[in-house]
Order: structure tokens, then sequence, then C-alpha cells
């Protein structure tokens, strides 16, 4: 009974806490030009911070609007009229990092390790509200004996934020996204 | 290694399964034979081959095969294989074509698998002859549709397709009937899952309603401690909702959902995400303009009896498993004793509103997909099964919850005294002893034929 009761107040602590809720959702005005190289050194910690399995750090990344996609097909039009291997709005990205974090998520026990290279970085798109970088990845995924090896491309829309670089959408297209594929549970 | 039927018979026995169906290569490559070659197999969605010349790659059981309409607008399955060197014709997951071609030596192909013309015929024996319906790319004996909904078997002989469905055609009819033009296509893609486990894992998974609450327990933490107050584009709503009723306490289960099972192993889950629970009915705009579409389409009598069909997991044995009420198809495809791939659809209700279309897919990306916060934890279960089952640790495994209180039907099946019994999977492993000890109809052809021996 006392676990239960337990239980439960720790759940009503946790329960209805935004991840990473930011206080102001303001977007501020860029105040600097992002050069290639500050891209580059962006994407490299975002891809250090998943290595590393900061998961709720890798959030943090994320405007309050932002979404995440992972296209089913190559070149899909978009996550509304396809299925995709993921498409998170905020609530479900906050909802899948906080699965990430649960002891409970069976199909990451044991845990993956991960390893990533991040390269050919051009920026696609620069405006006043923002860059799309296009870059390349690869990233070994291993986990219970088995290594599994994923590559594609990656557009990341970086915007200005308090004088910080964020995330407002990152889509990943795996050249083997049409490939019947084992679960995916880290993001990439 | 040979298995005698004696053998098998002994496999299943009440209340227990030896391990060994799950993992035994032998038992495998004879369920191909005795299952997927005498079966009805679900092969396709005649919305995937709308207009003449339009195909679909697929398989029955391993056997490569293509669902196309002809010239004449038939529907037929052809083998995927050139009569000459045996070569696959149609590389390709789906198109549209005049004829088949292969590519090693142009043999051509008629679209219903006729062989069309031979390059270098004058190369061939006199007494070869192009319009041997065996020199062909030949059809599958029996395809049979059920209001669009394609089936093949293997076997020249057998029951009707009608009567292999049942009662399980009533939840085919009510993936239509939600359609307020009373007509569906498949829409929107496909995903393709896989693991390391016995193809008969899945459908014994998609009714076990006392699974959700232990291997979906960090999906339902997260979803039900998530905020609902920060941005959302609108595509989570369902995703959460289901994930957070996967937390439903086994009271639930026991009183409100119930299992149902048919001859031929087949079965469905009652409905424990009614509309009330996902789409918040009719407060939710949506589902308040579909109810009219219906109404208008097929009046209100109709509507109210469409609604109240609450099926959740439909299952027709061996291959194929769907839901009404999000418009979901799974197909599952045996690749190894240890490894299987499973194909799942989406349907659009036609007359519907555009949106009812985003939410099938928003809650594909959720049960189905290869990404989802769900799914992925079945797919551990069915690895670790697959990893557990290697060992003679347990010889017999368990299906006996329910077991002795399953209660008749009054269509002809057994239902459990609730949903959390595993009456469904007794069901499937009956039909599995069936097909696997029914008497032979044909024996291979033993040596002999067209050469002498060496």
């Amino acid at each position: 009974m006392a676990k239960k009761k337990k239980r439960a107040a720790r759940l009503a602590t946790r329960s209805r806490r935004p991840i990473a809720a930011r206080r102001s959702t303001a977007r501020q005005p860029i105040r600097q030009t992002l050069d290639l190289n500050a891209c580059e050194q962006f994407l490299l910690h975002e891809a250090r911070l998943l290595d590393d399995g900061k998961f709720e750090d890798w959030l943090k990344l994320f405007t309050p609007e932002a979404w995440y996609w992972v296209p089913s097909e190559p070149g899909q039009a978009d996550p509304f009229e396809t299925v995709s291997l993921i498409y998170d709005d905020r609530r479900l990205l906050e909802t899948r990092v906080r699965r990430l974090l649960s002891p409970r998520m069976y199909s990451q026990e044991p845990r993956s390790r991960t390893s990533r290279i991040v390269g050919n970085l051009t920026i696609e798109e620069s405006g006043k509200d923002g860059y799309t970088v296009r870059s390349k990845f690869m990233m070994i995924e291993y986990r219970r004996e088995q290594q599994r090896l994923f590559g594609g491309t990656a557009l990341h829309r970086l915007v200005q934020s308090g004088g910080r670089i964020m995330i407002a959408w990152k889509r990943v297209d795996l050249v083997n996204c049409d490939a019947p594929l084992d679960g995916i549970t880290i993001p990439f | 290694m040979h298995v005698m039927s004696e053998d098998l018979s002994n496999l299943v026995q009440p209340g227990r399964v030896h391990r060994q169906i799950y993992t035994d290569p032998a038992i495998f490559d004879l369920e191909l034979e005795r299952i997927f070659g005498v079966a009805w197999i679900y092969v396709g969605h005649e919305s995937q081959v709308k207009s003449p010349g339009d195909y679909f790659r697929t398989f029955i059981g391993k056997k490569p095969v293509v669902l196309v309409r002809d010239a004449a607008g038939d529907i037929r399955v052809i083998h995927n294989q050139c009569a000459h060197r045996g070569s696959l014709v149609v590389a390709n997951d789906n198109g549209n074509t005049d004829e088949f071609m292969c590519c090693y030596h142009g043999w051509t192909y008629h679209l219903d698998g006729r062989l069309k013309a031979v390059p270098l015929q004058h190369g061939y024996p006199e007494n070869f002859d192009p319009s041997n319906p065996k020199t062909a790319m030949t059809q599958v004996p029996r395809v049979r549709s059920y209001r669009g909904f394609v089936f093949a078997s293997a076997a020249a002989d057998g029951p009707s397709l009608e009567e292999f469905l049942g009662h399980m055609a009533t939840s085919l009819d009510d993936m239509i009937d939600r359609a307020p033009d009373g007509e569906i296509e498949i829409a929107g893609g496909v995903f393709k899952h896989a693991y390391d486990g016995n193809w008969k894992l899945y459908l014994e998974n998609l009714c076990d309603a006392a699974h959700p609450i232990f291997t979906h327990r960090s999906s339902i933490d997260a979803a039900q401690q998530q905020s609902d107050a920060v941005h959302s584009d609108g595509t989570g709503e369902i995703a959460i909702r289901q994930m957070r009723q996967n937390g439903a306490p086994y009271s639930f289960w026991e009183s409100q959902v119930g299992i149902w099972t048919y001859p031929n192993g087949h079965s469905y889950l009652g409905d424990y995400h009614d509309d009330a629970k996902l789409v918040a009915a009719l407060k939710d705009p949506v589902f308040r303009d579909y109810i009219a579409a219906m109404e208008k389409k097929k009046g209100k009598a109709e509507t109210r009896r469409v609604m109240e069909v609450r099926r959740w997991n439909s299952n027709v044995y061996p291959n194929l498993s769907f839901m009404s009420q999000f418009q979901q198809l799974r197909v599952v495809h045996p690749v190894a004793v240890d490894r299987t791939v499973v194909h799942t659809y989406n349907f659009r209700l036609k007359g519907a509103p555009e949106q009812m279309f985003r939410n099938t897919i928003s809650f594909a990306n959720t049960v189905n997909g290869t990404g989802s916060l769900v799914l992925t934890d079945d797919l551990e279960i069915y690895n670790r099964i697959g990893m557990g089952l290697s060992s003679a640790g347990a010889e017999w495994i368990e299906i006996g919850r329910g077991y002795r209180s399953d209660l008749p039907d009054a269509h002809g099946g057994r239902r459990g005294v609730n949903s959390t019994s595993e009456v469904y999977i007794r069901n499937m492993l009956d039909a599995w002893l069936g097909y696997m000890t029914a008497p032979t109809l044909s024996s291979p052809a033993s040596g002999g034929g067209k050469y002498p021996a060496a």
C-alpha cells in the first residue's frame, strides 16, 4: 500500500510537467549572420547529445513549435497524407523524449549505443527568419549483439532565439526509408 | 528433416503449445506448403490496381506473385517468374504496364500471364508451344475478391472464400460500411516493419488484451505525463489518446471488452478505444462532419448501426489483420522461421472529411509506425520470444488463460469469457493443426517426367 501511495505521489509530481518548457515563445530577431562553421558546430553538438543519450538536452535545441520528421518514402511531400517513420509535433516529441528516459522502455533494454558522422554541409536557403541547412549523416547503432547502419540526408531549419541557435524543424531522409526495418527507437 | 503429421498433432495440446512450432525450420517449410500453399491468402486490395495494366508486387508465403488488372479489367494473381529461366519478371513494387517482359532473354507476357512472344523462337525444339498454359507466368489457381479485398489460394480445390471467411466477412464489411460513399481505397503509403521471430507471433499478439499495461508502460507513462498545453499541430492528438488508453486497468479489459473467434483461425477483439475515447466523439468537429456525411448518404438508422459496430483488430488467419475504426490493414509475410516482415496500409473512406484521413495517417504512425512509441515495444516482444524460445528451458508454453471458460457465439464461433482470454490463440492453433495435419490432396510428382533418369 505504502509503495502504491509513493508511486502515486511520484506520478502526481511528474504529471503534466512539460519537458524543457520555455518561458517565452517570442522569436528574437536574427542578431548575427550564421556562417557554415557555426551551423556545423551546432549540428556536431546535436549529434553528440544524441550519441551521449542526452535526449532532454537534445529536446532543448528545438523551438516550442518545432516538428521532427523522418519520412517513409523518398521525396515524400508531406507528413499528413502519407505515413512517416516518425512525425512528431512538439507534443509528441516531448512524449518521445520522456519515453526514451523511461527505465521501462523495453525496446531500449539494453540501451543502444550510437555513433554518428555529420558532414557535407550546405546552406540551402537563408532568410531573415532562419537558415535551412542540408547535411549528410551516417549513424551506427549497436544493440544486443546487432549493429545497424543508417545513412541519409538531414535538413535543419535553424533559427536564432535569445542568442542561441535552435531547430525550428528537422527532416531526416533515410537512404533506406522504404525498406523493411526493425524498430526505430533512437532519433537520427 | 521430415516432420510427420502424427508428430505435429502432438505439438498443440489443450492449453499449451510446444515451442518447436515457432523455432523448427522444417515446420516452417511445411507451413509454407500446407498453410500458405492451401489457405486463402490476402494478396491486396482492388484499389491498388485501379486501371488495366496496374500491377502490385507481393508474396504468397515466400512465393513472389503479381496482383494485376488485365486488359479486360479482370483481377489476376500470377506467379512472378519467367517460364524460361525462372527469373523474377516484375521488379518494381507497383506500376502500370502493357505487358510484362523478362529482362534476361526478352520473353514477354500478357497481363494475364500468358506468353506473348519469345525472341529466337526458331531455336527451341519443334514441340515448344508458346500457347501451353504452363509456359507462362502461371496464374494462382483460385483468386477471389470479397468486396475489393483480393485473396488467392494456391490449392485448386477447397472451401470457397466466403466459406473460409464465414462470419469474419462482417469485419471486412465494417471497413467499407464506414465510408459515406460505400467505397474505400488504399492510400498514404506503406510501413514495412520487421522482427527476428516467427510469423505466428504477430497475429497472436494483436488481440492480446493483457499485454499493453506491461509492454507499453513507457509510452503509457510518457503520454499520461505529457502536458496538453504545449504546441501541437493536431497530429499527435489521436496518438496521445491511444497511448493513454493503453493504460486502462485490468478491470476495464475484463468487464468492457470482448474477444470473439471463428472457424479457420479468425478472431476479433472488441473495441477498447471507442470513438468517444479517441476522437472525442461528437465534440470533435471533424467527427461531427463525418457523421453528417454518413447520415446524408446512408440515413440515421444505418449510420447508428455502423457506429455501434465496435471492433478493434480483426484477424483473418493466417496473414491478415485489419482495424476498421481507423482503417488500418496489416499483411504478415513469413520470411524465415525466425524472421517476419509486416506490411501495413491505410484506407481512405470515400465521402468522409479530408481530416479523417489525416487522423488515419496519424493513427498509423502511432500503432503501426516503424518508429512508433508503441509498436517498437511489440517488436521487442517478438524478438524476445524468438530468443526465449531457443531455450529448451520450457518445452511447452502456455496458452491457457481463460481455458474452460470459453462461451459459444451466435455465429458459430466461440468467445472468451472476457477480452483477456487467450481463446483466440487457441483458436488460431486449432486452425494451424487442421491445416498442418490435413491429408494432402495431391502428391508431388515423383521423378520421371520428361527426361530420362541419369
